[in-house]
């Protein structure tokens, strides 16, 4: 294949388009709504008004508004309906003719829209995600054939570098040094993984990214070998998103078909085959050695880092790790320019970061930021604020952040306000509470998480959750004394600066985060002192242990 | 030559494994582990394969994977149950799993998980005494702005009340 071929696909398959697409959202999220009945019914609708012609009716990926799924737009009419059930299906065809339609119409101008900056999400909920002719007409794999030939390996890299994209999985590493890192490492043989073990609870962007736009991340994962060197990659995909990994599948045959993907691509030396390794449950694995352990057959234990995996990686290979979202990006850094890129964002954290608002808030769903948003814009105005009641704290970075306080929402959202403030980026969850929840019980749950999911390698981190839940359950059930506390507060900084890997690292955070800004939940919880026969008057608590 | 022909005559169903009780689901794992070239790295693969298959990991299973790839037994079984998917127990005829990540935590995935607990009289991770449900908890399942969520039999049901939950487990029980 080479470039007229590309264009000549999606030029043809612009052509083949009816005037008018009707977009049924079939990801996991609306699915759970009886999307799929919504969509059969829209076809039959079609058919029943003689339609077929002029309209078709397109499954598509994640339009964003989880929370009010199933969702079905129209183009070129801009017409949003949401929560629509399968019954509204035949009405909603008819506003073609002039109907009208019981279904609820959503405002395409809610900030909650109108404030998104898309670049990873912009072909999402547009385009066909099982359809690689979709993704080539509107541009796909030009980028990728724009670095093969008019672009050495090197400056691909400069490109990635002048952007200054930093990794989306949370910690923030610079994303163009990684690469350069790579590139300049001696041998033959070098890898590509991208990281779709996103095992934060409440987020669940990467989810979303692979399965509406699965050949965007395929394409920025062959820019990524083409700049490193790599002929191989690999994407880790959690087991608990099988819609994921069907639509990957399906896209990597799709593109191995048109030779995008394989031997030879566009014609040119340089091979590139991507296998998916599906993971089996294990939040560690999200961090990069275990990722690796895991993709070689063993036990997701960590390793200690140097050497890192830029050194030596898979199969003791130099290996390319970054997240989904970040690889999404590169197709457009590459068509676009790193400098336009850099235009975006703030000073030290550059471009946009999706994230997925939930929790007690009004508008559910995942929304596209440019960085440096203020954490008020975000819940207030797009989230549309708590339904009934105050926003008590937004919780960022799941297990591995911390619990923002109402008081601190003008924080702009970059990688290094949100460390300064105790919590972090994180992945991109973003769980607003109100004032129903109890601080210290959101710490335990926390806790009860790490303690599950440490992979017990490293002593720290496998008796010290053990130890910092046990003190969290004794001070939810009114037993605890100061020594207690202070004790939890000092055992919180020694399994964080002697645990091996980012789990063990960060698994304090909730609990250090909440006691910084909602100490007196936990002063409460102290017992009582015994001279007064336990008399004090004390919040309604529950304990959910 | 004749000899050949003779054993493939005695052997009538070609999708015989080499596993001695003929189970046929032991061919699926052969296929696996050969498209795999039988490299120890394919573990996982393998694990995943047969826990579709077999629908558990007994330790029959896990020592023919162990033969297969030439592994040691300990490592098969260190791997297996060092990822939660992996279950060295049959699961019940049905599988509730409720979610308790934060965002159903917070809109009361407990509540949930609670109510399912006490109506089957079993806790989060065990099997009815007859076999018929597994209740089991999920991390996360990215489905946060329904929550809270909870998967019947491979389904994602979004916004569940207990009563909802309590109602479709109740039909299973009548089944």
């Amino acid at each position: 294949m080479d470039l007229t071929e590309l264009l000549d696909v999606g030029e043809a398959h612009r052509a083949a388009q009816k005037a008018t697409r009707v977009h049924c959202c079939t990801s996991t999220g609306c699915r759970a709504a009886s999307a799929m009945e919504v969509f059969k019914n829209l076809k039959t609708a079609v058919q029943d008004a003689g339609l077929e012609a002029e309209v078709e009716v397109v499954g598509v990926g994640c339009m964003g508004f989880c929370g009010r799924g199933p969702l079905v737009q129209i183009d070129p009419q801009q017409a949003l309906y949401e929560e629509v059930k399968p019954e509204e299906a035949t009405s909603i065809i008819d506003t073609l003719q002039g109907g009208t339609t019981p279904a609820l119409k959503g405002d395409l101008q809610h900030p909650f829209f109108a404030r998104q900056v898309k670049i990873v999400r912009q072909h999402s909920g547009k385009v066909d995600p099982e359809s690689i002719e979709d993704y080539i007409s509107v541009g796909g794999y030009r980028s990728l054939y724009k670095a093969i030939y008019e672009m050495s390996p090197g400056e691909v890299v400069d490109e990635i570098i002048a952007s200054g994209i930093r990794g989306r999985g949370g910690g923030g590493y610079p994303t163009g040094l990684k690469w350069a890192t790579v590139a300049k490492m001696p041998g033959d043989q070098k890898y590509v993984i991208c990281n779709g073990d996103e095992g934060d609870p409440g987020a669940f962007m990467d989810r979303s990214v692979l399965e509406s736009d699965p050949h965007l991340v395929l394409e920025g994962m062959a820019i990524a070998g083409y700049a490193i060197g790599a002929n191989h990659g690999f994407i880790y995909v959690r087991a608990e998103y099988p819609l994921a990994i069907q639509r990957l599948q399906k896209a990597i045959q799709q593109a191995k078909k048109y030779g995008l993907l394989g031997s030879q691509i566009f014609d040119s030396p340089f091979d590139f085959k991507v296998d998916i390794r599906i993971g089996a449950g294990a939040f560690v694995c999200g961090e990069e050695t275990a990722l690796i352990q895991s993709i070689q057959g063993g036990r997701g234990n960590p390793i200690p880092r140097p050497p890192y995996p830029a050194q030596s990686g898979l199969w003791q290979c130099p290996t390319l790790i970054n997240n989904v979202e970040t690889l999404a990006n590169i197709s457009t850094i590459i068509r676009e320019g790193g400098a336009w890129y850099a235009s975006i964002g703030t000073d030290k954290s550059k471009g946009t970061k999706i994230f997925a608002l939930t929790g007690k808030i009004r508008n559910n769903g995942l929304i596209e930021v440019p960085m440096g948003i203020t954490l008020r814009e975000i819940v207030e105005e797009m989230g549309g604020g708590v339904p009934d009641g105050e926003v008590k704290a937004v919780q960022t970075g799941g297990p591995s952040g911390g619990c923002i306080p109402a008081s601190l929402l003008d924080t702009p959202v970059d990688y290094d306000s949100l460390v300064a403030i105790g919590s972090m980026m994180g992945s991109g969850g973003m769980v607003v509470m109100d004032q129903d929840t109890n601080m210290v019980e959101v710490a335990q749950f926390y806790m009860e998480f790490c303690r599950g999911e440490t992979c017990g390698k490293c002593v720290p981190c496998r008796t010290g959750t053990v130890q910092l839940y046990a003190l969290l359950t004794k001070l939810l059930k009114r037993q605890a004394t100061q020594a207690d506390l202070a004790k939890l507060e000092s055992l919180c900084h020694m399994v964080q600066e002697t645990s091996l890997c980012g789990l063990g690292i960060s698994a304090p955070n909730p609990i250090l985060s909440t006691l910084r800004y909602f100490n007196e939940e936990y002063q409460e919880l102290l017992q009582p002192p015994a001279y007064l026969n336990g008399k004090v008057g004390h919040g309604q608590v529950t304990v959910s242990q | 030559m004749q000899a050949v022909t003779k054993t493939t005559q005695a052997t009538p169903k070609p999708a015989k494994s080499d596993h001695p009780s003929g189970d046929r689901r032991f061919k699926t794992l052969d296929m696996t582990m050969k498209r795999h070239q039988y490299k120890p790295d394919a573990l996982i693969e393998v694990l995943h394969k047969a826990q579709e298959s077999f629908g558990f990991l007994e330790e029959d299973v896990l020592t023919y994977i162990a033969r297969g790839l030439k592994l040691p037994l300990s490592k098969v079984y260190g791997t297996a149950t060092f990822y939660h998917l992996f279950s060295l127990k049959p699961n019940g005829a049905h599988t509730c799993v409720v979610c308790l990540g934060t965002a159903c935590y917070v809109k009361g995935s407990n509540k949930v998980s609670a109510a399912l607990e006490e109506e089957l009289g079993i806790k989060l991770g065990e099997t009815t005494a007859d076999g018929k449900i597994s209740l089991m908890a999920a991390r996360c399942i990215g489905a946060c702005g329904i929550a809270p969520a909870v998967v019947f039999d491979g389904t994602v049901a979004g916004k569940q009340e207990p009563e909802m939950a309590l109602a479709k487990v109740k039909d299973w029980e009548l089944e």
